[in-house]
C-alpha cells in the first residue's frame, strides 16, 4: 500500500546542481533553436531579393521606353532616337513557331513510345539520353546547329535557329507527354479496344485527347524557357537590323537584340534593352499563365477515372 | 478444322456493315503508328550522338594537334595559331566553384526553412517565387548585371572588401577593381542556380519521412536540432545532387557570364580580375573566328564544355535519383 | 438437405419476372466456345472451356472470385490478348465462323461484340452524345450526321438514359453521376447493333436503382441481343438470366436452365456454391 505512494522529497543539492546545467543547458539549445530560425529566414528573404530587384528595376527602366513605336517601328540606326524592336519581337515569335514545327512531333511520338514501352531496353535508353540532351549546355546547341544547317549552307537562318531551339524542347515535352499519357488508365483503352479501335486509334483519338491537357502544358512550360535563350541563336539566327520574315535568311530575336544593345555604348539603345527585356519577361509570363490555365480549364473535365 | 472453308478475309457481314478487312491490311495502321513513334523516339538519341559527333569532328584537328596541351596551355593566341583553353576551363570552374559557395548555403536555408519552419501557406508563394528565378532568360540578367550589379560592384562594394576589409592582403582580393570580374560572374550565376538547388532540396526534405523527424522530437531534440540531426542527415545525398544539379547548370552557363566576366584571357587567383569561362570564350570568338584553326579550336572548347556537362549532370542526377526515387528529377 | 436448398433457392425463384419462356425460334447458336483455354504468362487460368450460347438469350456466368469468369468473358471478343501476357488457345464460333481464325482480324471481331465493364468508363474528353456515336466512327463507310443522331437516341432510349440526358447531349460525360455513366457505357455498346453483348460485372458499382434499371434493360435486350453476363451477384442472375454456368477455378462446372441449377445442381460444388457454404 504504501510502496504505490509517492513521497514529495526536497531534491538533494546533487540533484538541484544536474537540473540547474540541464535548464540551461536547455536555455542554450533554444536560443541556438531560435538564432537559426532567424538565419534561415534571413536566407529565405535573401533569396527572393534579386527576384525583386530585377523585376522592380526592369518595369522602372524599361515601362519608360515602351510605348507604341517600340512595338511597331525597325530599330534605327546609331544616333538617331526613338526606334523600335518590331522586327526583333516577330522574328522571336517565328524562331520559336519553328522550333514548335521540330519539337512537337518529336517530343510527343518519343513520350508516346516511352509510355507505351516501359520497360524495353530503348525506351530506358530513350529516357536516359533526354535527360542528357536536356543538360547540354545552349551555346553547345547553338554550335551543333551552326556546324550542321549553317556551315553547309553557307548563310544564317531562323531555321537553324528554330532547330537549336526545337531541339532543346523536345526532353521536357517528352518527359511530360510520358507522364500525361502515363496517367490514363487502362481501362479507358480497353473501352475503347472493346469498341472495336485500333491500337493506333486508340492511342491518337483516345489516349493523346484524354491526356492533351497536361502535354500542352508542358509545351508551353518548355516553349517560355526556350524564347528567353540567347546563345543557341547568336550564331544560327544571327540577328537582322531589318524586317525580314523569311526562315531561310537571319533574323532578328528579342534576346539577340537586347544582347547587341547592352553591350553597346550607346544610352539609347540601352533604353531599348530594357524595354525590350520587359517585353521578353512579359512574353514569357504570357506563355507560362497560359500553360497554367489551360490545365486548370480542362482539368476537370480531363480526370476521367 | 472447318475453319478454312470461309473466306479468310470476310468475317460475317449480315448485320448490314459488311467488314471486308484485306489480310494484308490487317494491322497496317498499327504498324505505322508503331514505326512513327518508335522513329521519334530514336531521334533522341539520334541528336545527342550527332551534335556529340557534329562538334568533335570539328574540334578533332585542334586536339589532334595540340593534345592534352590544349587544356592546359594559357597561351591562347589566334593570330599566332596557338590555342591552349586552360583559361577558359580555369575560368569555368571558378566561377561556378563561387556559384555554389554562394548559392548552397541560400538555397538550402530557404528550402529548410520552408520545409520545416515556415508556416505552411507560405510553402506555395515563396516556393514559386524562387522558382520564378529560372523564369528570367540569361540575357535579361546579363543586362541587370551590367547597369546594376557591376556599378555597385565597383564602388563601393569591391574597395570595401579589398581595403576595408583588408581582405587585399590576401591574393584573392587583389589588383583593380573595374567591375566586370569572376566575382560579378560569380554572383550572377549564384542567383541564376539558386531556384535549381532549391528546387531539388525542397522535394528531398519534403521526401523524409516524418517518423524521422518525430522520434528526435520525442527525444526531446529542438527543431533545430532535429533538422541537424534527423532531418538532413537523411536528404544529404539528395541535396547533394542538387548542388551538382546546379553546377551542371553553372558550367553551361553563356550569357550573363558573357556580359560580366570581362572576357580577358588571364588566369589569376583575385576574384576582382575579369576572366574567362569556355562558354563565354564561345560566345565571343565564334562570330569572328579569322580562321579554320580558330574554329577547330572554339569547336574544341565545345567539346570540352560538352563532356564536362555531360558527366557532371550524370553524376546530380544518379544522386538525386538516388534519393527521391525520380521524383525530384524534373527538368525546370 | 435437399429440401434446405429448396426452400433457400424457392425465394429466388419468386423473384424472376413472370415471362420466362425463353426468346426466339428459331433456336440457333450464335456464339460457341470450343475447348477454350486462357494463360497468363504460364497461369492457366480457363482450363478447356466449351459453352454454346442460343440466340437471342441470356447466359449468365457465376463463381468465385479469381476462378476465371471475367478471363473467359474477355477470351469472347479478342480482348483478352491486349493484355501483355494474355494468350488464348481454342475456338469461339461467332455465327459459325471461328473468331480466332488464323486471318481474322481482332479489331473486326470486337465491332461486332459489345462489352461494358464493370466500372464506367465514359470517355472523359467527349460530349455525351460523342461517347455513345464513339463505336460508330469505327464502323466502314460514313454515316451522316442525321443517322448518328438517330442511332444515338434509339441507343439511349435502350438505355433507358434518354429521358435523363436528351436536354444536354453536348455536355461532359462526366457530369453524369455513376449509374448513368454506366448506362451510357451500355447505350455506347449498343450503338452499333452488336449481335452479342458481353457485360462483364456491370453493376458491382451501382446503387441499387441503377442496378434495377440496367437488369430491366437485359430483359428488355433479351430476343434482341445475345447477352453473357458475368456477376458475382447470384440472385441477379437468377433474376435475370435463361442458363446460367457455375465456373470455378477455371472450370466450366455446370452449366443448366437457370431455375433448374438454381434449384437442383447436378454438381455437388454447385450446390455448395449457391447455398453459400463458399464464395
Amino acid at each position: 500500500m504504501t510502496a504505490g505512494v509517492m513521497r514529495t522529497q526536497r531534491p538533494s543539492a546533487r540533484q538541484r546542481a544536474v537540473s540547474e546545467r540541464a535548464r540551461s543547458g536547455l536555455i542554450r539549445r533554444r536560443a541556438v533553436n531560435i538564432v537559426m530560425l532567424a538565419v534561415l529566414a534571413a536566407a529565405a528573404v535573401i533569396t527572393v531579393l534579386p527576384l525583386l530587384f530585377i523585376l522592380s528595376h526592369l518595369v522602372a527602366k524599361g515601362a519608360t521606353s515602351l510605348d507604341l513605336a517600340f512595338f511597331t517601328h525597325m530599330p534605327k540606326p546609331v544616333g538617331e532616337a526613338g526606334g523600335g524592336m518590331a522586327n526583333a519581337i516577330v522574328g522571336t515569335l517565328i524562331v520559336i513557331g519553328l522550333a514548335m514545327l521540330f519539337g512537337l512531333p518529336v517530343g510527343v511520338g518519343a513520350g508516346l513510345y516511352l509510355a507505351e514501352n516501359r520497360g524495353a531496353w530503348l525506351a530506358n535508353s530513350v529516357r536516359f539520353l533526354s535527360d542528357v540532351l536536356n543538360g547540354l549546355p545552349s551555346i553547345v546547341m547553338g554550335i551543333f546547329a551552326w556546324q550542321f544547317l549553317v556551315r553547309p549552307l553557307g548563310h544564317f537562318s531562323a531555321l537553324s535557329g528554330g532547330v537549336a531551339l526545337g531541339a532543346m524542347m523536345i526532353p521536357m515535352i517528352a518527359r511530360t507527354t510520358e507522364e500525361m499519357v502515363r496517367t490514363v488508365p487502362t481501362s479507358l483503352r480497353e473501352a475503347a479496344l472493346a469498341l472495336g479501335y485500333a491500337r493506333w486509334r486508340t492511342g491518337l483519338t483516345i489516349v493523346l485527347r484524354t491526356a492533351s491537357a497536361g502535354i500542352v502544358t508542358g509545351v508551353l512550360v518548355s516553349l517560355a524557357r526556350v524564347a528567353g535563350e540567347t546563345a543557341p541563336l547568336l550564331f544560327t539566327a544571327f540577328g537582322n537590323q531589318f524586317w525580314s520574315t523569311s526562315i531561310t535568311q537571319p533574323i532578328a530575336a528579342l534576346p539577340l537584340q537586347i544582347f547587341n544593345y547592352a553591350i553597346s555604348p550607346y544610352d539609347d539603345w540601352h533604353r531599348l534593352a530594357w524595354a525590350g527585356a520587359l517585353v521578353l519577361i512579359a512574353l514569357i509570363l504570357v506563355i507560362s499563365i497560359v500553360a497554367r490555365v489551360a490545365t486548370r480549364a480542362r482539368f476537370d473535365t480531363g480526370s476521367g477515372d | 478444322m472447318s475453319g478454312s472453308s470461309i473466306s479468310p478475309t470476310v468475317l460475317m457481314a449480315d448485320n448490314g456493315s459488311g467488314t471486308v478487312v484485306g489480310i494484308h491490311g490487317r494491322h497496317i495502321g498499327d504498324r505505322v503508328y508503331r514505326g512513327a513513334i518508335t522513329l521519334f523516339a530514336v531521334c533522341v538519341p539520334l541528336l545527342v550522338a550527332l551534335v556529340a559527333w557534329e562538334i568533335a569532328v570539328a574540334g578533332w584537328p585542334t586536339f589532334r594537334h595540340f593534345g592534352l596541351s590544349f587544356l592546359t596551355s594559357s597561351d591562347w593566341d589566334p593570330v599566332k595559331q596557338r590555342f591552349g583553353a586552360a583559361p577558359a576551363i580555369y575560368g569555368t570552374l571558378v566561377s561556378s566553384a563561387i556559384a555554389l559557395v554562394i548559392a548552397t548555403p541560400l538555397a538550402v536555408g530557404v528550402s529548410v526553412f520552408l520545409s520545416e519552419f515556415a508556416p505552411r501557406w507560405m510553402r506555395q508563394p515563396v516556393g514559386f517565387l524562387v522558382d520564378l528565378l529560372a523564369a528570367i532568360p540569361s540575357v535579361v540578367y546579363g543586362l541587370w548585371g551590367i547597369f546594376v550589379l557591376l556599378p555597385v560592384l565597383r564602388d563601393p562594394v569591391m574597395p570595401f572588401l579589398r581595403d576595408t576589409l583588408g581582405l587585399g592582403k590576401t591574393p584573392f582580393f587583389t589588383g583593380p577593381a573595374y567591375g566586370p570580374s569572376m566575382l560579378a560572374a560569380g554572383l550572377i550565376l549564384a542567383i541564376m542556380v539558386l531556384p535549381y538547388i532549391a528546387s531539388v532540396s525542397r522535394e528531398v526534405l519534403l521526401a523524409v519521412p516524418r517518423a524521422q523527424r518525430e522520434a528526435a522530437l520525442a527525444l526531446g531534440a529542438t527543431r533545430w536540432e532535429t533538422i541537424w540531426g534527423a532531418v538532413l542527415p537523411y536528404a544529404r545525398s539528395g541535396i547533394i545532387g542538387g548542388i551538382i544539379l546546379g553546377l551542371g547548370r553553372a558550367l553551361g552557363e553563356t550569357m550573363a557570364v558573357t556580359m560580366l566576366i570581362g572576357n580577358r584571357q588571364e588566369i589569376s587567383a583575385s576574384l576582382l580580375a575579369p576572366g574567362y569561362t569556355m562558354a563565354s570564350l564561345i560566345a565571343n570568338e565564334f562570330s569572328e573566328a579569322s580562321s579554320d584553326a580558330h574554329l577547330s579550336a572554339l569547336m574544341a572548347v565545345g567539346f570540352t564544355l560538352l563532356v564536362i556537362t555531360i558527366i557532371v549532370n550524370a553524376i546530380a542526377r544518379w544522386l538525386v535519383w538516388r534519393v527521391g526515387g525520380g521524383a525530384a528529377s524534373k527538368p525546370l | 438437405m435437399a429440401i434446405d436448398v429448396k426452400s433457400q433457392v424457392a425465394g429466388l425463384a419468386d423473384a424472376r419476372p413472370a415471362n420466362q419462356a425463353p426468346a426466339v425460334t428459331p433456336e440457333r447458336t450464335r456464339l460457341v466456345a470450343e475447348s477454350l483455354d486462357a494463360w497468363f504468362g504460364s497461369i492457366h487460368a480457363v482450363h478447356g472451356i466449351s459453352l454454346p450460347v442460343r440466340e437471342g438469350s441470356v447466359v449468365a456466368i457465376i463463381g468465385p472470385s479469381g476462378c476465371g469468369k471475367s478471363t473467359f468473358l474477355r477470351c469472347l471478343n479478342r480482348m483478352h490478348e491486349t493484355v501483355p501476357t494474355g494468350r488464348v488457345s481454342g475456338r469461339v464460333l461467332l455465327d459459325g465462323r471461328d473468331i480466332y481464325g488464323r486471318d481474322v482480324n481482332p479489331i473486326a471481331v470486337r465491332k461486332h461484340i459489345g462489352m461494358v465493364f464493370q466500372r464506367p468508363t465514359p470517355f472523359p474528353t467527349m460530349s455525351i452524345r460523342d461517347n455513345v456515336a464513339a463505336g460508330l466512327r469505327v464502323m466502314d463507310g460514313h454515316i451522316s450526321r442525321r443517322a448518328t443522331d438517330e442511332i444515338v437516341e434509339r441507343a439511349l432510349q435502350r438505355a433507358a438514359l434518354w429521358d435523363e440526358v436528351k436536354d444536354r447531349l453536348g455536355a461532359s460525360a462526366l457530369a453524369l453521376s455513376g449509374g448513368q455513366q454506366q448506362r451510357l457505357c451500355i447505350a455506347r455498346a449498343l450503338a452499333t447493333s452488336p449481335r452479342v453483348l458481353l457485360l462483364d460485372e456491370p453493376t458491382a458499382s451501382l446503387d441499387p436503382a441503377s442496378t434495377q434499371s440496367v437488369e430491366q434493360l437485359v430483359r428488355e435486350l433479351r430476343g434482341d441481343v445475345t447477352i453473357i453476363i458475368v456477376t458475382h451477384n447470384m440472385q441477379q442472375a437468377a433474376r435475370i438470366s435463361d442458363r446460367t454456368a457455375f465456373f470455378l477455378a477455371g472450370d466450366l462446372v455446370e452449366v443448366a436452365p437457370t431455375e433448374t441449377l438454381f434449384t437442383s445442381p447436378s454438381d455437388a460444388r454447385t450446390e455448395a456454391y449457391i447455398t453459400g457454404r463458399f464464395g
